[in-house]
């Protein structure tokens, strides 16, 4: 278990503590931002560079957050489950639950300014980027009010105006598409960086490697978080990868491994990888993480792992279990206060999806708009150019 | 080092030569010769020097000074913040490109030959030319591809395929095919300008070659418009429909044919998506005759989508079956006789012209319908 111990930064606030805790009045959960301390679960393991340390500055306030965005998170990505088996939700639909404490601890390191772009597992990150759920079930459903007015899918959510890059279904591709986005912040001289997440599964595809060796070359400011959930779709990360430590796989690149069910942890390293970035090119962090639905809703998840490994990673790992702890010995809130966050949650994700039920689909002259940002008033075809005609916008 | 220095002797020994041939030119006749290398050098100088976001990536386009010297000296001149020599990865540099495009920059990707694209076809196809639809919107992807594209000489089956059917499928795309300096520039400047990924499909074999230039094309500003084709000689018997090399060996077909009183009117389409369906189908309601000409393979080319376009457009205006004239349905050989055989000749263009102009000209196919048509 991990080590916690509070410090404050004066005796007259420890004086203050004792006699609130005295006289059982707590200051407003929410807005404490006295400095906590916590250690990170496990140790960071260093490839080509020295490891941040593991004692990690946080506060009730964000801890309090924490809990709150990842509770939002697991609520919205069960719902979405329901969706789909309720046939609102159609095609693929790949779900992030488990995964909450790297989007989160990501977003507590970075501004709005650093851009991320993430595959196809993107509802949580869509939403840490300051998305909202009713953008995220209207546009699983398919409808106006998406973040993609309906016309993406669930895995083509994006978010430009906070620098969410999306959302891509082709294996591997957003990994050069980030540096990308790295080359261009630096050429713009914007002092951002970006973090492109891929899977272990993705780990191998050689463009990664196209992408690392001139992002080193160029020193860009691009940070490849590899979200390792030890499964690429069926297969097992032994069976996928030769090496499978994925932080080493940058060679000459430096890269950090990282548990990814700590978001403090995530948080570390992501502040880290951010400052290195900055001043060295590209970094690797690998985060330890776990996905408790199968790939996708039409997977199971349990061909090809038991049933008892992924109750036992909710046992032991669970992110939101490991904050609730977390807040808890700190007496940062009482579990009734949390569960109240979590009804509040859930009652936030239930409105979202009526609202989002409300939201029309899109109106057919739809089809034909934003194939081009400049259409120059070109013919574009239906099914049957004879029936169907329109001019492009 | 060496090979720098030398270069930069060869360079200064070269500049001491030009003013003398610029004096020499202003002596002739009035109208400016530009060949098409200069032209696209020049409308890359201009929009880089308009526009601080554009910049150029790939292969050999800095130090080398481009593998076919078409970006000379911009290395130079912008610097190696704006001029990129990437390694032999073209997945990589393509889809770095991307998404510096996303973020809002202007990139001008050079592929050395569009063979290479097929190495990045993903980062074209799926994260540029999709892009603005599946996001509704939020993320344009302003970045030209561009690079030499179908037959060169003897280089042999996996350098010389025409990629323009396969990314003027993509809706998203837009692909154009300049033909003469005219349309280097003006295209290439529209293509950067452009909020859309743009391929650029250039020729090798014209990068040499010289064409009368006006004033208003050397102006700064000039620009062509992106899905408007041109009507390079007007005729009234039959319609060639041709892009890239093609139209120049379509203008020396239409010489031929007016010696045997043939009037061709030669279109050049600059532009292969959007492809200007009502300027073929004005001409071919003229004429009544059409021939279409690509280099490229056969099956399911911009010759077809022509034909198509016309039969849905204007059957009732054909006097005669559409002609195809194509390269041939075989990986490019090498040996310069089957090389020849294996992409269009001026004869075939004539041939076809005629066989849409007169159908009592015999041949294989004539023998099979003279016996259906016998009444």
């Amino acid at each position: 278990m991990a080590l916690s111990y509070l410090r404050s930064s004066s005796s007259s606030s420890a004086n203050l503590k004792l006699l609130s805790s005295a006289v059982s009045i707590r200051r407003p959960i929410s807005t404490d931002t006295t400095p906590i301390t916590v250690e990170t679960s496990v140790p960071f393991t260093a490839h080509q560079c020295e490891a941040p340390s593991r004692s990690v500055e946080t506060s009730s306030s964000e801890l309090l957050n924490f809990f709150r965005n990842m509770a939002l998170m697991r609520r919205m990505e069960i719902a979405a489950d329901s969706l789909y088996k309720a046939k609102l939700i159609r095609g693929f639909c790949h779900l992030y639950d488990g995964q909450e404490a790297v989007a989160s601890g990501m977003e507590a390191a970075i501004t709005k300014k650093d851009c991320i772009i993430t595959a196809y597992r993107d509802h949580c990150i869509f939403m840490g980027r300051g998305g909202t759920l009713l953008e995220v079930f209207a546009e699983l459903m398919g409808r106006r009010a998406g973040c993609s007015k309906g016309k993406g899918g669930s895995m083509h959510c994006y978010k430009k105006d906070s620098n969410f890059y999306g959302g891509h279904g082709i294996v591997g591709a957003q990994v050069p598409l980030g540096c990308g986005l790295a080359f261009a912040q630096k050429y713009s001289k914007d002092e951002t960086v970006t973090f492109a997440l891929y899977g272990d599964g993705a780990a191998n595809q050689g463009q990664l490697f196209e992408a690392l060796n001139i992002s080193a070359l160029w020193d860009l400011p691009a940070i490849l978080v590899c979200e390792n959930n030890h499964y690429g779709m069926g297969t097992a990360e032994w069976r996928a990868s030769k090496s499978p430590a994925y932080y080493k796989r940058g060679d000459y690149a430096p890269g950090l491994k990282v548990d990814g069910m700590d978001v403090l942890a995530v948080k570390q390293a992501c502040k880290f990888a951010k400052e290195h970035a900055l001043k060295n090119g590209p970094i690797i962090l690998e985060m330890d993480t776990y996905r408790y639905h199968g790939h996708s809703m039409s997977d199971p998840g349990s061909t090809y792992r038991t049933r008892d490994e992924i109750s036992g990673v909710r046992q032991e790992r669970d992110p939101i279990e490991r904050v609730r702890k977390l807040i808890l010995s700190h007496d940062l809130a009482t579990e009734k206060e949390l569960k109240d966050i979590e009804k509040e949650m859930r009652k936030e994700v239930d409105d979202a999806i009526a609202q989002a039920k409300e939201s029309p689909m899109p109106e057919p002259s739809e089809l034909f708009t934003n194939v081009y940002a400049k259409g120059l008033g070109v013919e574009s075809f239906g099914a049957d150019r004879k029936e169907v005609r329109a001019t492009l916008p | 080092m060496l090979g720098i220095v030398r270069q930069k002797m060869l360079e200064q020994s070269l500049k001491k030569i030009r003013p003398a041939v610029a004096v020499l030119r202003s002596y002739s006749s009035a109208a400016k010769q530009m060949n098409v290398r200069e032209a696209l050098n020049s409308a890359l100088n201009e929009e880089m020097s308009a526009d601080s976001k554009v910049f150029l990536i790939g292969e050999e386009v800095g130090e080398y000074q481009g593998a076919y010297k078409i970006t000379k000296g911009l290395l130079d001149k912008y610097g190696t913040e704006r001029v990129l020599d990437t390694p032999i990865t073209e997945a990589g540099f393509a889809g770095i490109a991307v998404g510096a495009a996303y973020y809002g920059l202007k990139p001008v990707v050079e592929f050395m030959t569009f063979n290479f694209s097929m190495q990045a076809i993903d980062h074209i196809i799926n994260s540029a030319a999709k892009s603005n639809y599946m996001s509704a919107g939020q993320i344009s992807v302003p970045i030209v591809f561009r690079g030499p594209n179908g037959a060169a000489a003897g280089v042999g089956a996996q350098h010389s395929q025409c990629y323009a059917a396969w990314y003027a499928t993509c809706p998203g795309l837009k692909v154009l095919t300049p033909y003469n300096s005219e349309d280097a520039r003006g295209l290439l400047k529209a293509a950067i300008r452009d909020p859309d990924p743009v391929v650029f499909l250039e020729n090798e074999l014209l990068y040499g070659e010289s064409f009368p230039i006006s004033n208003e094309v050397l102006d700064s500003s000039f620009c062509l418009p992106i899905g408007k084709a041109k009507i390079e000689r007007k005729g009234k018997h039959v319609t060639i429909a041709a892009y890239s090399k093609m139209v120049g060996y379509s203008l020396k077909a239409a010489e031929i044919l007016e010696k045997d009183g043939i009037d061709a009117e030669v279109i050049n389409l600059r532009s292969i998506r959007p492809l200007d369906r009502s300027t073929i189908n004005d001409s071919v309601r003229k004429t009544n005759r059409l021939v279409t000409v690509e280099e490229a393979f056969p099956q399911h080319g911009v010759g077809a989508e022509i034909c198509a376009c016309v039969v849905e457009e204007s059957f009732a205006y054909l006097d005669a079956p559409v002609e195809r004239i194509a390269g041939a349905d075989v990986p490019m050989p090498y040996a310069a006789n089957l090389e020849r055989m294996a992409v269009p000749q001026v004869e075939d263009i004539v041939r076809a012209a005629k066989r849409a102009c007169y159908r009592s000209v015999p041949n294989e196919a004539q023998h099979c319908w003279e016996g259906a048509a016998s009444f």
